[in-house]
């Protein structure tokens, strides 16, 4: 990064570029003039000039989902801000992007961050907002400033501030540096650490911040992702954007590929548009000569692993409309978030990890238990002493020191954490260790009982 | 907005309190003003404001902030030891963040950051504790090498954060060149 310019890819014939538009175009910069060259704040002058119901009623029919890794429809949770309450509202955008194996937002954030100002004003319009906060995690330090920049350049313009496009609507846009904290990244976390408090996750419910949230008061968190697609919605319209996608599911995702494929890279798709398969290799070139596929995490690493020859038993609608069942193969596994969940994952944060039969099953899953162990905040006991003692009976595996109990102690470690805690890291941290384990088994066995030698770093 | 990791040499000594400027003061000043809600909003834009200028956060320090903000000094002290980007020691001039996590680590960054530890001097194995403490620093005050947590550049992986800039794609042969940059 760091000034260079950036240069996208040509286009693969499946990709359908609309977040990502502008930023492949050569010559398109962060300036606000480049900006408004492109069509830029077009959609908020449109926006103003809709009732805000009107804007969140588009946003329901367009079925956009939140693409910060839970997927919640957005229409919905903004639906439950009601603009009459007397209250003050609070718009957070969730820009903590540290799911490993997710990478999209750092490069919306760094080379079209007018993309997320004009999405984000739209969005204060249409919930009643005056303050926003943009929570962009410390590790981004030039993004800071390249999204500071953007708002007050926006402000120059009239488009944030007082009174914006003499709407007599005003709303006022801060930027929010993180810590180096992974847990901020969950929502109610978040809102703790903008309140300058230490970060634990809120109890639940209330479930939602939109009933109460920062400063207990209404909130929408969103994904800088699913607040960019609010512009291009209202630009193209609901019905032609929900079009893009699958029922339930619409618009293009942002799907982050890394691991063992030759063009490791973010590739935005109509949702559902590609399998797996097709992801890997046609759009990524395929894996590294003479290397067969073993694993795939397809929605952050916080997924549940999914094994190369694999068959899962799904329900599926036959040409009559009839649900039947049908056996499917992981690389025909579509990638949109209802088809993963039906093989027992999920879409997640759209991080793509992909292993070939390099890689050792015992080595991959330690790599992500110290993750978790690392960055467990310490509120719950089950996640704060259960990730470290699966993060320890990992290492100690891959030294050498494996007993025949490992791999059932792991699960029962895993399974004392998920759904005991107070936010969903302890789910994300045990579905990795109880996932590896149900589909490696002979891998940990064999390490366990030393009948093999681990990988190392 | 900038941030900076540089220390000061000439604040890096004595009570750090007490070497505010009305400069400071105004920039502190400018920072609170965008929480307008709660001041206490305000306590990890603070924090990072005096890491960024001073090198670390000291006593004095938390102390200051707190008071600014109406807030008892544990506050922030509890802040300062949560974060790993905050340290109440100072670290090296040039702080090289390796990404361990596992699309880097699957590339090579366990090999990246050897060859860097061992390039200015300071042992692979060393671990940075956290709660408040700087990562491990060269004893000329030059370099700190640590391994972080997912970076989230995995498509570019192995990836470092050296100061503020982001290198990407390291081979083990390119880091002797890459901290040619940062002599």
């Amino acid at each position: 990064m760091s000034g260079k310019p950036f240069v996208m890819p040509a286009p693969h014939p499946k990709e359908r570029r609309i977040i990502f538009e502008n930023i492949s175009k050569p010559g398109y910069d962060t300036t606000i003039e480049t900006c408004l060259a492109h069509g830029g704040y077009e959609s908020l002058r449109k926006a103003v000039t809709m009732k805000p119901a009107e804007i969140v009623d588009v946003i329901k029919a367009s079925n956009l989902r939140g693409r910060g890794g839970a997927g919640f429809p957005c229409g919905a949770k903004w639906g439950f801000i009601k603009h009459d309450d007397g209250k003050p509202h609070y718009i957070v955008v969730n820009a903590d992007e540290s799911e490993p194996g997710t990478f999209k937002d750092r490069y919306i954030l760094h080379y079209d961050p007018h993309q997320l100002v004009e999405g984000l004003a739209i969005s204060a319009y249409a919930t009643n907002t005056h303050l926003c906060y943009i929570y962009i995690r410390c590790e981004f330090p030039e993004a800071a400033s390249i999204v500071w920049n953007a708002i007050q350049a926006a402000r120059a313009k009239g488009f944030v501030g007082k009174n914006i496009l003499n709407s007599g609507f005003d709303v006022e846009i801060y930027v929010h540096q993180g810590a180096g904290a992974y847990i901020c990244g969950e929502e109610t976390s978040l809102l703790e650490s903008l309140e300058g408090k230490r970060p634990y996750p809120r109890i639940k419910p209330p479930y939602f911040p939109a009933v109460l949230g920062l400063y207990l008061k209404p909130t929408i968190v969103n994904n800088v992702e699913t607040i960019c697609h609010v512009k291009h919605i209202l630009r193209l319209g609901a019905t032609e954007y929900a079009k893009m996608g699958t029922p339930g599911d619409g618009g293009t995702r942002t799907m982050c590929v890394s691991g063992d494929v030759i063009s490791p890279g973010f590739y935005e798709l109509p949702a559902g548009a590609v399998t797996l398969g097709e992801l890997i290799f046609d759009i990524c070139g395929g894996l590294k000569p003479g290397r067969k596929l073993k694993a795939v995490i397809p929605g952050g690493s916080s997924a549940k692993v999914m094994r190369a020859d694999e068959v899962f038993k799904i329900k599926a609608k036959n040409s009559e409309g009839k649900m039947v069942d049908k056996e499917i193969r992981m690389l025909d596994v579509v990638m949109d978030a209802a088809s993963l969940a039906s093989v027992g994952t999920m879409v997640g944060s759209g991080g793509v990890m992909v292993m070939d039969d390099s890689r050792e099953m015992v080595w991959v899953l330690n790599n992500l238990n110290q993750f978790y162990a690392n960055e467990s905040c310490g509120q719950c006991t089950p996640c704060r002493e259960g990730s470290l003692w699966m993060s320890k009976i990992t290492s100690r595996m891959l030294d050498g020191g494996g007993t025949t109990g490992d791999p059932k102690a792991l699960k029962s470690v895993a399974d004392n954490i998920a759904g005991r805690t107070v936010c969903a890291f302890g789910e994300a941290c045990s579905w990795p260790t109880q996932s590896f384990l149900a589909k490696f088994p002979e891998e940990f066995e064999a390490v366990a009982s030393g009948n093999k030698t681990a990988q190392r770093e | 907005m900038t941030v900076t990791t540089a220390v000061d040499p000439a604040a890096a000594s004595g009570r750090q309190a007490d070497k505010v400027t009305p400069e400071f003061e105004a920039e502190i000043d400018e920072i609170v003003s965008h929480y307008p809600v709660s001041m206490r909003s305000a306590s990890l834009p603070l924090i990072h404001y005096w890491q960024n200028h001073f090198g670390y956060v000291d006593d004095s320090g938390i102390e200051w902030i707190a008071a600014r903000l109406d807030l008892r000094p544990i506050n922030i002290y509890e802040l300062v030891t949560f974060y790993p980007w905050f340290r109440r020691e100072p670290a090296g001039k040039t702080i090289i963040r390796v990404c361990r996590t596992l699309a880097c680590a699957m590339a090579g960054s366990y090999a990246v950051k050897e060859r860097f530890c061992a390039a200015v001097g300071l042992d692979p194995h060393e671990e940075h504790h956290g709660y408040g403490s700087a990562p491990p620093t060269t004893p000329d005050g030059r370099f700190s090498v640590e391994f972080v947590e997912c970076l989230a550049s995995c498509g570019s992986a192995p990836v470092a954060l050296i100061n503020n800039e982001l290198h990407e794609r390291i081979s083990p042969e390119a880091v002797s060149d890459i901290l040619e940059r940062y002599q």
